[in-house]
């Protein structure tokens, strides 16, 4: 509560919870199917209606009506990024940690480990591990996933290895408090703050990876709506219909706006230095 | 002096352990090379055939040999040949990677030619309504994706202006300079603008640092002109946060626009990678994804390293 307080006194804070909480209302309306009209009906006598009556954002060449799919869609990028950034965070953090805290040749297995893994750019990695897997949703998931663990891992190991050397952990050992407890109440506990901003920010780029994963055809597969495939569809119509782009490349914006915004202002509110330079 | 060994020192490590991981990678990809080279033709091949193919790849021999031999090859220069193009690999890299080059110098160039102004001037207007003007496109610049940009810029200019950007067959910048900067122009700003945004960020964060620094109020104060001030005392210590980010987006350039090559039909390492990855083309997706990670990783070891030179305040012996 505290957050979002602090969230609704920073102006980019607020209007970054405004843009992702009305692109939340809609993604959940979709994922429950409260969407105008049946996403994936064709009407075939409605085909590439212009925004209007009772299509508010017009329709595509089969007759489907583009705001449903757009919520739809938004559901679905919204869920692939919560979950592959939600497993990359869990991942990346005990990673993250267990090499700060053990150090020596597990250190050194995980860190090279993950060096390999960031030698890659995001989207090469993300295709390889496609190619491999059968491409959907849950690849996606995963794809992403592994490319953003290697980011939680560092910035989870950093800070804890300093927080490691520091008299309170000292005391907690002297006082007898197990592994356990001092791994998640002494050193997860101080690292909330920075693994939020970076939860927050790591979830404008998996929409982004998403996005171009389904751009592709290689994530979340037709006749689903998801909005890369959306774009994709425009690109030889867009002349004729241009709300088949307009309208999704509008969204993903958004969405990449909002959580950029939101991550900003966490970081502000976090670390009051920065705040200076980076709003 | 201890960073740059060591940094030099890790760098073949993490490059064998890339190459073991896109190795492995690429066999846990289901289906078989010959099969996805001949799609449906590959059934009318006889049992014989099919086995000289697959000895002629060295598709039958077992993973250990399989690496070392790709290994050992790689140290001739000698990437293997590709089952899709029946070229050398190492052949379709070099034919490509010159236009992804040229890509990524155009987009840096343009994010750098209006980032730097931009952020600069909003540092020295700070929390001015110029100032709020800047940081806002920028905030929107950069959660443009490169494709969202791409696009609009094509619609915009085929509905707007009646022209649609040149593409189809791609003209070296050799054979007709003025064909290729007209074809590569929309690509590289859809790859700037994101880049241009960022770099607009970051030099104004690392403006606004240092004009609150010590060293230039004294030099205020000693009555050297804003102008100056900044020219002179400011912008060159700025420079290097900006050297460091324009250093990683353009290694991430380097490893091609799968998605803006694939719009604009270009036929960089993005496109080459893409479709290999489709077609199943063992030997080529090594190859370039090799190549690619060995650029990228590459450019950040010199990045890091020319930080290091620039600032001699980092102590990389103290980090953690």
């Amino acid at each position: 509560m505290r957050i979002a307080g602090a969230l609704l006194r920073h102006s980019a804070g607020r209007i970054g919870l405004v843009i992702i909480g009305v692109l939340t209302v809609a993604a959940v309306l979709g994922l429950l199917g409260l969407t105008p009209h049946d996403p994936l009906a064709q009407d075939r006598l409605a085909r590439l209606q212009p925004p209007g009556g009772s299509y508010f954002m017009g329709t595509d060449l089969f007759g489907r009506d583009i705001l449903s799919r757009l919520m739809v869609g938004v559901g679905q990028s919204f869920t692939v990024a919560f979950l592959s950034v939600g497993i990359a965070a869990t991942a990346g953090t005990v990673l993250g940690l267990t090499a700060a805290w053990f150090g020596g040749l597990w250190d050194g297995v995980a860190m090279r480990m993950m060096d390999v893994l960031l030698a890659f750019p995001a989207i090469l990695l993300a295709l390889l591990i496609v190619a491999i897997l059968e491409a959907g949703m849950a690849t996606s998931v995963l794809a992403i996933a592994v490319v953003y663990t290697p980011i939680f891992t560092r910035v989870a190991r950093g800070p804890a290895l300093s927080l490691k050397t520091r008299s309170f952990v000292d005391a907690a050992r002297t006082f007898g408090s197990s592994r356990r407890y001092i791994l998640t109440r002494h050193l997860l506990g101080n690292l909330v703050a920075p693994l939020t901003v970076q939860f927050t920010l790591a979830l404008a780029w998996a929409l982004l990876t998403e996005a171009a994963l389904s751009f592709l055809g290689l994530g979340t597969q037709p006749p689903n709506p998801s909005l890369g495939l959306m774009l994709s569809d425009s690109r030889n119509l867009m002349e004729m219909a241009p709300w088949m782009l307009i309208f999704p490349a509008a969204v993903i914006m958004l969405a990449v706006l909002g959580f950029n915004l939101l991550g900003d202002a966490l970081r502000d509110i976090a670390d009051p230095r920065s705040r200076r330079a980076l709003t | 002096m201890s960073y740059f060994l060591r940094r030099l020192a890790v760098f073949p490590l993490v490059m064998l352990g890339v190459s073991v991981f896109v190795f492995i990678a690429i066999r846990l990809v289901p289906g078989d090379a010959i099969t996805a080279m001949l799609g449906t033709e590959g059934g009318m091949l006889t049992p014989a055939q099919r086995e000289a193919l697959t000895a002629y790849f060295g598709l039958d021999q077992n993973w250990a040999v399989q690496y070392l031999r790709w290994l050992g090859g790689l140290f001739r220069g000698d990437l293997g040949i590709s089952v899709t193009y029946g070229q050398p690999v190492l052949q379709i890299i070099l034919d490509r990677f010159p236009l992804t080059l040229q890509l990524a110098l155009m987009s840096m160039v343009i994010a750098l030619l209006i980032g730097l102004p931009a952020g600069v001037y909003a540092a020295t207007r700070a929390d001015r309504p110029s100032d709020l003007l800047v940081r806002v496109f920028a905030m929107i610049g950069q959660s443009m994706p490169n494709f969202v940009v791409a696009l609009l810029a094509i619609y915009i200019l085929s509905v707007g202006f009646g022209v649609l950007p040149t593409m189809g067959r791609y003209v070296p910048f050799r054979e007709d300079p003025l064909g290729n900067l007209a074809q590569m122009i929309l690509p590289a700003i859809a790859l700037g603008t994101a880049f241009a945004a960022a770099v607009t960020r970051i030099s104004r964060a690392a403006m606004l640092d240092i004009l609150s620094e010590d060293y230039v109020r004294t030099a205020r104060s000693q009555g050297f002109s804003q102008r100056y001030v900044i020219w002179r005392h400011a912008l060159p210590n700025a420079l290097i946060p900006v050297l460091t980010l324009s250093g990683v987006e353009f290694g991430y350039l380097l490893g091609g626009a799968v998605i803006v090559e694939q719009i604009f039909a270009l036929p960089g390492l993005g496109r080459v990678v893409l479709d290999a990855i489709l077609q199943r083309d063992y030997a080529l997706v090594q190859g370039v994804v090799l190549f690619i990670a060995f650029n990228f990783m590459l450019v950040n070891l010199l990045v890091d390293l020319a930080y290091a030179a620039l600032d001699p305040r980092i102590r990389y012996g103290d980090r953690p």
